[in-house]
């Protein structure tokens, strides 16, 4: 298979094939295999160059985010199959955004109003967990196209909380 | 000796106090909010009663509804633990009312010691060092002079009605001193509404250290050594041990005499914490009193051989403190990390949750105070606190060595933890050789806000990222992938992903066709 998937700011290229848990391929044109188990769902031990380590792999709106020793990396992944398909989806997605809830709690504040203009980084809404208020902001100007909270609802990670376009 | 006593907390400490309990033959009696139903501490229990909905206001604060609990199931005794109604005089008062022992200082010792002003003064009339300033506010820059010529230079002004670092300015010449005056002032007076200042004394990289302290109800009262708690975030404790780095016999003796005089002198009996800040020249200055049990107190007892607890329980039964201060012999070297519910590589949001797998870590040396379990949900009502991971050592290093390894054993998938912060601190230099100061963690991570996807001085992919990719791409395809189309077909064993040749071939076929 081929994927593209963005990890920080570069875009990387994986053609992979997989048989049982042994996983072969390259990634940028370099060749790499690892022995890859799923223990848990969405939890998994790779074994790459002799050295043991364990992802988890959480959705977060429609990126990924993995956690490995500890440490957190957000991934973007792309599958050059819908590219043809859903390229018009995504022109319009460069322009229209969608504001995730960062993580679950209750929306205490809504900050803006339907069809109001919003600059980049402008408070959204504060949602509160566990006794801390936290401003969800938007990640791009535009106007508020819609809104998909009202104040005191419960949100989930990932939620759109406002699409933005 | 009590015979049933209620635990007034819920998380890991309302299951310590539990453990403690257990060994000594006490029935423990858990008390529970409407979210908390399935907590650890009410699945050990040996009775649980529901106190009302998850708002703590409505539940762990009740003082009202706990005494009902404890007096319907005949409790002789409370924990308070920390935290909710720890430092609650008012809490205090209603026991004694209701003739059910409060585990803890009398009502009147947490107050003349528990208000930071109150203590203060306290240390001051005992003769122990407070950090040099005014306690009231200046009324002009002039009176801000004749302070801080007191305290000597340089000095700190703060706001009143501080927070945030607002309304605050280091001075470290006479000459600065008005204008700074005007700047903190007018920036409090913009933030706050209120903008009154007062001064301290400012000390450049100062050193929490805190001195266990415990006192029975005959007159007898010890310190169990200190506790260096200085990697805090935000004013809030990360990692403590015992002893500190910095400890020497002569600074221990002084600052233990210290706060046994100051417990003392204000009828203290039962645990407490007094908490001092020191500078560099290793003078110390009394900070407050924490008049409860502290979460920090597994490193004492690693360290001591101590049970903290079972003692706190003793005492408040009546029972004379069977220890005298050369009976006090610290063994080796403790550290411990505090897991929370939070993102720390998202700027730490709270991320309460199920916990789809938790798994603690084990092994020589190591000791796990947790409150949680798989399949948990962390609820979003409380504190993020889901346990301490604490190692000990014959010295420092092998406990760290030792912490480290088990930090990298504790998982707790589904939500968010801090785990990747204790990874990194415990392998940072710094940290390594001791030299922190309360404010080195958020310079650390003012630092330190950028992954390091690549190793090291080349442009190649880490293992790190290369797995990171690989796991995603997995994912991906189970989520996504043409596996259903491809099941049972011949040619399964050859690859379960599909070539890039036949995709458009497959694509033809009608989906869900299996």
């Amino acid at each position: 298979m081929k994927l593209a998937i963005q990890l920080g700011s570069a875009t990387h290229t994986l053609e992979l094939s997989r048989v049982e848990h042994k996983v072969q391929g390259t990634i940028d044109g370099v060749a790499v295999e690892a022995d890859c188990v799923e223990i848990a769902p969405g939890i998994y031990s790779v074994l790459i160059e002799g050295h043991s380590f364990e992802a988890s792999v959480e959705p977060f709106g429609e990126d990924l985010r993995i956690t490995i020793g500890g440490r957190e990396l957000a991934v973007q992944v792309r599958d050059p199959r819908k590219w043809h398909r859903n390229h018009s989806a995504s022109a319009s997605s460069e322009v229209r955004q969608n504001v995730l809830a960062p993580m679950p709690g209750r929306v205490v504040r809504v900050l803006v109003a339907l069809g109001e203009t919003v600059k980049v980084g402008q408070g959204i809404a504060v949602v509160e967990a566990m006794k801390m208020q936290n401003e969800v902001r938007s990640p791009k100007a535009g106007k508020v196209e819609r809104l998909l909270v009202k104040e005191g609802r419960p949100v989930n990670t990932g939620e759109t909380i406002a699409v933005v376009a | 000796m009590f015979k049933k006593i209620l635990i007034a907390n819920r998380g890991e400490i309302a299951v310590r106090i539990l453990r403690a309990l257990r060994e000594m033959g006490i029935s423990a009696v858990a008390v529970y909010s409407d979210v908390d139903r399935a907590a650890l501490h009410v699945r050990l229990a040996a009775e649980a009663y529901g106190i009302g909905p998850a708002p703590s206001r409505e539940s762990y604060l009740s003082i009202e509804k706990i005494i009902k609990a404890a007096k319907s199931a005949r409790c002789d005794a409370i924990h308070p633990g920390y935290g909710f109604l720890a430092e609650n005089a008012a809490f205090a008062r209603a026991c004694k009312e209701a003739d059910i022992k409060f585990i803890g200082p009398s009502a009147e010792a947490m107050e003349r010691l528990g208000s930071k002003t109150a203590a203060r003064q306290l240390a001051r009339e005992a003769g122990v060092p407070t950090v040099p300033g005014t306690l009231e506010p200046l009324r002009s820059s002039e009176e801000a002079l004749i302070a801080a010529r007191n305290a000597g230079f340089p000095v700190v002004l703060k706001a009143i009605a501080g927070g945030g670092g607002k309304g605050m300015r280091a001075v470290e010449h006479e000459a600065d001193l008005h204008a700074a005056f005007r700047d903190a002032s007018s920036e409090a007076l913009n933030a706050f509404g209120d903008g009154r200042l007062f001064l301290e004394k400012y000390l450049a990289r100062p050193r929490h250290i805190e001195i266990q302290v415990l006192g029975d109800e005959h007159g007898n009262m010890v310190y169990v050594g200190e506790r260096e708690c200085s990697v805090q975030r935000r004013h809030q404790k990360v990692i403590e041990e015992a002893p500190s780095p910095v400890m020497t016999p002569e600074l221990r003796s002084a600052m233990g005499e210290a706060a046994v005089k100051l417990a003392r002198s204000g009828g203290y009996t039962n645990a407490g914490t007094m908490e001092f800040l020191v500078d560099a020249s290793r003078k110390f200055f009394f900070l407050e009193m924490n008049t409860r049990l502290q979460v920090e107190h597994p490193v004492t007892e690693m360290v001591t051989s101590l049970d903290l607890v079972k003692l706190q329980i003793r005492i408040a039964a009546g029972e004379k403190l069977a220890l005298r201060q050369e009976d006090v012999v610290l063994n080796g070297h403790a550290i411990e990390c505090r897991v929370y519910a939070e993102d720390s590589d998202n700027n730490f949001l709270p991320s309460p949750g199920t916990i789809t797998q938790y798994r603690a870590a084990g092994g020589p040396g190591i000791r796990v105070d947790d409150g949680v379990y798989s399949g948990w949900t962390v609820p979003n009502e409380y504190d993020p606190m889901l346990g301490k991971v604490i190692a000990w050592g014959k010295d420092r290093s092998e406990a760290i060595a030792r912490l480290r390894g088990a930090v990298a054993e504790t998982r707790a998938s589904g939500i968010k933890t801090n785990l990747g912060l204790f990874a990194k601190i415990l392998t940072t230099d710094d940290f390594i050789r001791g030299d922190v100061y309360t404010r080195w963690l958020d310079d650390f991570l003012a630092r330190n806000d950028e992954p390091v996807l690549r190793s090291s001085g080349s442009s190649k992919l880490s293992l790190e990222a290369k797995v990171a990719l690989i796991a995603a791409a997995l994912r991906y395809e189970s989520q996504h992938g043409p596996e259903k189309e491809m099941a049972g077909n011949s040619r399964q064993t050859a690859s379960k992903w599909k070539l890039d040749g036949r995709m458009d071939q497959l694509k033809r076929e009608p989906r869900g066709t299996r």
